[in-house]
């Protein structure tokens, strides 16, 4: 767990009195809405469909049980008993009052909880490996690096109004569990031929209206230089970001029309004047920020210990077992992860009951840690093996024990028309459709890995275009239909789907969704054959023959 | 895609004026009396510009009960007034889905 200092405890405080007096000043009328709005949003306050929405940022998705259970406070007491984890390993409250809103900052701000950088042209939270710290292919805790990046450009005046926001992704394992390469700005940690560990530097990746896999404009950053690299690409970004069009203002844009590689010299030029400045980081600074993280005092356990080998004569255990349980780093332990997508219920949602449940889990079980991941599961990434069927019994209780992670009902989507002022369409019922007809475990089973992602607009907070199979709502004339695009994927070797064909009424999108799943079964080599490399392997045209042969 | 708050008024049918409720957000209807309500049914319903611009230049004024004022369709039947589309009827009726939990509504 990440520790909290005075510092941060004070920074929080003094935020929240502030926010309170916006409140006041705005329900009294001396602030206009034109006024209170950047203030609102600077602390994570939008206006939804039918509410306010708060959202609340969960930096490297690190959460203790501690702050989960105020989390379920904060749903009972000033919402509607329930929230919603995002692709941004953030919450989302979805019925606040504005009166209110002070006092459930305060409540949050006790447990080191608030909403900067949720929202606005800023540095927003930054994400990371939900497995960071407990991955077994993981060079070091990624978190270490989010953290003293987010020391510095928290409330950073120079990054406060950059020309859009600009969302940083750091990983350090060679799976890309943190969808990297879709980020305006990534950090992947790699070792060197010397065995040095430092960094590859990705930047202009992005979804939304102009999708963009970001490119590598460094191969190789020494560790010391991360601060002063970041400050570069942020100056320059600053200085030519498109401030005239929020369409083109993205760094994605700039560095596309610059060029990866023209763009990495000017960051190059830029950095040789800061390089060996006051942000270059010395390795106390670094193992300060690394100190601050706690790791358990794990017991010596062998792996597969005789609870979990009895454990498996039960086939419902068994098949959670091999479905939502990953290795550790350490033996005898394990990373499990809690789907949050229960068969034909919202995707990401988890009722105030279920925080404090999981909080009491995480206590019993995971040494107070839980995480959030971008694909809206939760995460315990410290169980010891032998407790494995005590923790199954538990999650299953509670409705979190759903044996889907990464089969084609583990579905992301963002909250779509049902919540969010900016949709075109529904996006949690198409979900809960597809879902709901891909129940039988079997059939998603033999499906193999297979994601899909729904976004309710083009902005793709359900990151639609690196879904193996990605949905759009659109709108014409008033009703809702999907474009659904196939072959996108987030990982090490992200890429952007490719659009099948003209879009279709919502009454028909999970037909097509089946139709997809069909021709997968039936063009794949092998059972093994994932359908993101059967799609590899044929194109897209078999599989468009099948969806539209009948539309 | 457009939000109907940067929308010119333009009116295809009948429609209403309609915002948030500043201190919850609550989705309120502008009626002939220039009042807020959150009932539909007492909302002033316009057929043209001139009437639309009329109704919602004082709402749009009224910074301190509304915000994010504009103008919204709706359809007649049978002398109800009712969302003139799915956007609009999910703001009155609220998610088209059940919600995780229902307390406090
Ligand atoms: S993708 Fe669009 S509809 Fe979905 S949450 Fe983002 S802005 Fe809203």
């Amino acid at each position: 767990m990440y520790l909290y200092d005075e510092f941060d405890r004070t920074l929080l405080t003094e935020r929240v009195s502030e926010f309170r007096g916006q409140v006041a000043r705005r329900l009294s009328g001396e602030l206009t809405e034109d006024e209170f709005k950047s203030l609102r949003l600077m602390n994570g306050v939008y206006l939804q469909l039918h509410a306010y929405m708060l959202r609340i940022a969960i930096p490297y998705g690190t959460l203790s049980a501690v702050q989960m259970r105020r989390l379920a406070h904060v749903a009972r007491k000033y919402d509607r008993g329930y929230g919603h984890f995002t692709t941004r390993q953030n919450i989302q409250f979805n019925w606040i009052k504005l009166a209110q809103l002070p006092d459930a900052m305060a409540d949050l701000a006790d447990a080191g909880l608030h909403g900067m950088q949720t929202s606005g042209n800023c540095v927003r939270n930054i994400t990371t490996d939900q497995w960071a710290g407990v991955a077994p292919d993981e060079i070091e805790d990624p978190r270490v690096w989010a953290e003293l990046i987010r020391q510095h450009v928290t409330l950073h005046p120079e990054f406060s109004f950059l020309p859009r926001k600009f969302k940083i992704a750091v990983g350090a394992s060679d799976h890309d569990r943190a969808a990297l390469r879709i980020h305006d700005l990534a950090l992947r940690m790699h070792k060197n031929g010397a065995g040095e560990a430092g960094f590859e530097v990705m930047v202009g990746g992005g979804l939304g209206r102009t999708p963009f896999i970001a490119k590598t404009i460094k191969q190789f950053l020494p560790v010391r230089d991360v601060l002063t690299y970041i400050e570069a690409v942020l100056r320059l970004y600053n200085q030519y970001g498109r401030r005239d069009n929020i369409y083109k203002a993205r760094i994605k844009i700039l560095v596309h029309d610059k060029g990866g590689e023209q763009f990495g010299k000017e960051v190059d030029a830029e950095w040789q004047n800061i390089k060996d400045g006051s942000l270059a980081l010395d390795k106390d600074v670094i193992a300060d920020i690394a100190t601050r993280f706690q790791y358990p005092d794990y017991e010596k356990l062998l792996d597969n210990p005789p609870e979990l080998k009895a454990a498996q004569a039960d086939a419902r255990f068994a098949t959670w077992h091999a479905n939502s349980v990953s290795r550790h780093k350490q033996s005898g332990y394990a990373i499990v992860t809690l789907s949050l997508k229960p068969i034909g219920k919202p995707t990401g949602d988890c009722t105030a009951d279920q925080m404090d449940k999981i909080a009491d889990i995480a206590d019993r079980y995971s040494y107070s840690e839980i995480r959030v991941g971008h694909e809206q599961n939760l995460v315990l990434p410290q169980v010891a093996q032998r407790d494995l069927p005590e923790v199954f019994k538990a999650l299953d209780a509670i409705g979190v024990a759903t044996p889907n992670v990464n089969q084609i009902s583990d579905i992301i989507a963002c909250p779509g028309l049902d919540y969010c002022s900016l949709a075109n369409a529904r996006a949690i019922p198409v979900a809960q459709e597809i879902s709901k007809r891909f129940a039988e475990p079997n059939l998603a089973k033999s499906l193999n890995r297979l994601h899909v992602n729904i976004s309710g607009c083009i902005n793709a907070c359900g990151h639609h275009h690196v879904g193996h199979i990605g949905i759009l709502g659109v709108e014409k004339n008033g009703e809702e239909f999907y474009q659904i695009s196939i072959g996108g994927k987030a990982d090490e070797n992200a890429q952007l789907g490719t659009l099948l064909g003209p879009a279709v009424p919502y009454d028909d999108v999970v037909d097509a969704v089946e139709d997809l799943a069909e021709a997968y079964l039936a063009l794949r080599e092998r059972p093994d054959e994932l359908f993101i490399d059967t799609f590899k392997r044929v194109g897209v045209e078999p599989f468009k023959e099948r969806v539209y042969a009948t539309r | 895609m457009t939000s109907p708050l940067q929308q010119k008024i333009k009116i295809a049918g009948p429609s209403v004026v309609t915002a948030n409720r500043l201190g919850d957000g609550a989705v309120v209807y502008r009626t002939a009396r220039h009042q807020w309500t959150t009932d539909i049914a007492d909302a002033a319903v316009v057929s043209n510009a001139t009437a639309a611009t009329e109704l919602l230049t004082p709402a749009k004024a009224d910074g301190i009960n509304a915000v994010d004022v504009y103008v919204a369709p709706v359809k007649l039947e049978d002398d109800r007034i009712l969302p003139g589309n799915l956007r609009e009827q999910i703001r009155m009726r609220g998610p088209t889905i059940e919600l995780p939990y229902s307390y406090g509504a």
